[in-house]
């Protein structure tokens, strides 16, 4: 996903003359095609994410589509706040690419995990948050960056992740229903919706029939696409890559409060708790140590259902 | 070796300086508060690089081929606001709206809002990177357009400042000028008791910029020293300018309990303008 997504910023530059890249420190060789091709459009600037953040909206103030990218890590919290009044106040297309988002970085501690991104760019006003399921899904949403008006955090998986999504348009700001099924809702942003899929196989087995809505588009959030199906079903469930604090789960929760439906919802948020991860180990064993797997999903989703509030 | 008490500057405002002031005080008064200090030290500054040094068209503000200038220190907007009113940017009534509901100047000069401002700052230590953006892209256009960004002596304690520093001086940006207004007070004390910079000079020269120093109230000086910018054929250039927070009015000059002022009594705005009358060449 990350090579697919600089390759689109690669190619996309090629073809549309307003496009830089700034980098902060990123591996040797990195868009080395770009870099060779349109040197006067490629910076590498250095471990300095606040000057990498202002220099982008500096640019960006001149009518220039700028693709910023560093650890997710440190291209949200580092800089929150030349995100947030250099690029949101100004309201300037700036692309931050955030490799890592969630605990890829697992090895590496929780330094480098990425568990509030979303919550913290989702405060920001104009900033949209992107992310993909998959390679397939970046190529197709990526052409459609360039335009979008003002800031955008797009948040990067670990790469080679399988291609669950299928090969229809994308558009900014839109659901993608995945399944249809009337006794559960099953939301997602990112590569969750593996997980989601395989769930609601499983639930299939039991006899339980749950509709996925994957959301790459975590802000601005489809909320009409939420009501709808949240109202024809007894149990909501998300799941994330994120702590529970502020994320999708959070999104969801206040659309659904809001709904105001005539009959209560059975709602539970899946993700990592209000903790910095303890373990190293993957991706996968971190997410099991939080219960972020398939198996959870099912076992959350029959119990709300059973009416097991406290699961 | 730098002096380590408030500095003296006896320089003389001429009736320019005087009525620019003048018209801060009354913007001040109107809205009720207002960082007096810290305006009052860039009066200069900005007189001179709107009479003398840059190219701009106040009926057409985004005129592509303007110079850019950024004020980093965004709580001294009222010297910008001052300069940008008598320049014909939008009409001097704005200032008597000074932080009021229907006006469009703010405590902090905002982008989009204020004709002639190009930035939005106030949170310090981001006008410079911005402005090292846009030095790029003139670069990249092959503009002949330049970038001037004001910053202030507190403004560097921020770490962002240096980042920019590095950038520019890595980029060789001879089409970015840095006005810094070293007043030697911030809110709290003097800069050598807050955070001591000195040698200020030789840290700008040691992250790659050209660096002089000049009486920032100064006009003569100033505008020599603006003329000989880029003062490196291949280097971004810093004019160090040695200022006086409060500038031209006794009372207020190096006091801190005038670096933001709310509620100014009548007497208190007639002690102002009293004193401005005092002290001009």
């Amino acid at each position: 996903m990350r090579k697919t997504c600089l390759d689109c910023v690669y190619e996309i530059a090629k073809t549309d003359p307003r496009v830089f890249f700034v980098g902060s420190d990123l591996g040797i060789g990195t868009l080395k095609e770009f870099k060779a091709e349109m040197p006067d459009r490629y910076f590498m600037e250095g471990v300095s994410e606040a000057n990498l953040i202002g220099m982008s909206a500096g640019l960006a103030l001149e009518g220039k589509v700028v693709y910023a990218n560093t650890i997710a890590t440190f291209i949200t919290r580092r800089c929150f706040e030349q995100v947030c009044l250099d690029l949101c106040l100004h309201n300037v297309k700036v692309r931050l690419i955030g490799n890592g988002g969630g605990v890829v970085y697992a090895p590496l501690g929780p330094t480098h995990l990425a568990t509030e991104d979303i919550a913290i760019m989702r405060a920001l006003p104009r900033m949209t948050i992107l992310a993909p399921a998959d390679a397939t899904e970046m190529r197709r949403m990526m052409p459609l960056t360039v335009d979008h008006p003002g800031p955008i955090y797009i948040r990067l998986a670990k790469g080679g992740d399988p291609i669950v999504t299928r090969d229809e348009p994308f558009t900014i700001g839109k659901i993608f229903p995945m399944r249809e099924g009337r006794d559960a809702v099953i939301i997602t942003t990112g590569v969750m919706l593996q997980r989601a899929l395989i769930a609601a196989e499983m639930l299939h087995a039991n006899g339980i029939e749950a509709s996925i809505l994957h959301c790459p588009t975590v802000k601005p959030l489809d909320e009409n696409v939420i009501r709808d199906y949240a109202g024809q079903a007894p149990v909501i469930v998300t799941v994330e890559e994120h702590t529970t604090v502020g994320g999708l789960g959070s999104a969801v929760a206040e659309v659904i409060a809001e709904a105001c439906f005539p009959a209560p919802k059975r709602f539970r948020r899946i993700g990592i708790p209000d903790v910095f991860p303890d373990q190293y180990g993957s991706q996968d064993t971190l997410l099991a140590r939080y219960d972020i797997t398939a198996e959870k999903i099912c076992s959350t989703i029959e119990a709300l259902q059973n009416g097991n509030r406290y699961h | 070796m730098a002096t380590k008490t408030a500095p003296i500057n006896t320089t003389l405002l001429d009736e320019r300086s005087r009525r620019l002031r003048e018209t801060i005080v009354k913007a001040i008064k109107a809205g009720n508060r207002g960082h007096v200090g810290s305006s009052f030290s860039l009066v200069e500054i900005f007189r001179v690089l709107y009479d003398d040094v840059l190219r701009y068209d106040p009926k057409n503000p985004l005129w592509p081929g303007r110079d850019r200038c950024i004020l980093s220190k965004g709580h001294g907007c009222l010297a910008l606001y001052a300069v940008l009113a008598d320049k014909g940017f939008f009409p001097e009534t704005e200032l008597w709206k000074f932080c009021k509901p229907d006006g469009i100047l703010g405590g902090h000069p905002e982008y989009g809002k204020v004709p002639g401002v190009e930035a939005s700052t106030g949170s310090l230590g981001h006008g410079l990177s911005i402005g090292v953006g846009m030095a790029i892209n003139a670069r990249f256009e092959k503009s002949p357009h330049r970038v001037f960004v004001v910053i202030s002596d507190g403004e560097s304690n921020e770490g962002s400042v240096w980042e920019a520093a590095l950038c520019a001086g890595k980029h060789r940006l001879n089409n970015m000028v840095v006005l810094l207004d070293y007043n030697k007070q911030q809110s709290y004390g003097t800069t050598y008791e807050v955070l001591d910079l000195d040698p200020l000079a030789d840290k700008w020269r040691a992250f790659g910029f050209a660096a002089e120093e000049v009486d920032g109230h100064n006009v003569g000086e100033l505008r020599a020293a603006l003329a000989r910018t880029p003062l490196a054929p291949d280097r971004p250039s810093i004019i160090i300018c040695h200022t006086i927070k409060g500038k031209g009015i006794s009372f207020v000059e190096n006091n801190l309990n005038w670096h933001h002022k709310t509620k100014i009594s009548d007497e208190e705005m007639h002690a102002l303008m009293s004193a401005l009358g005092a002290n001009h060449a």
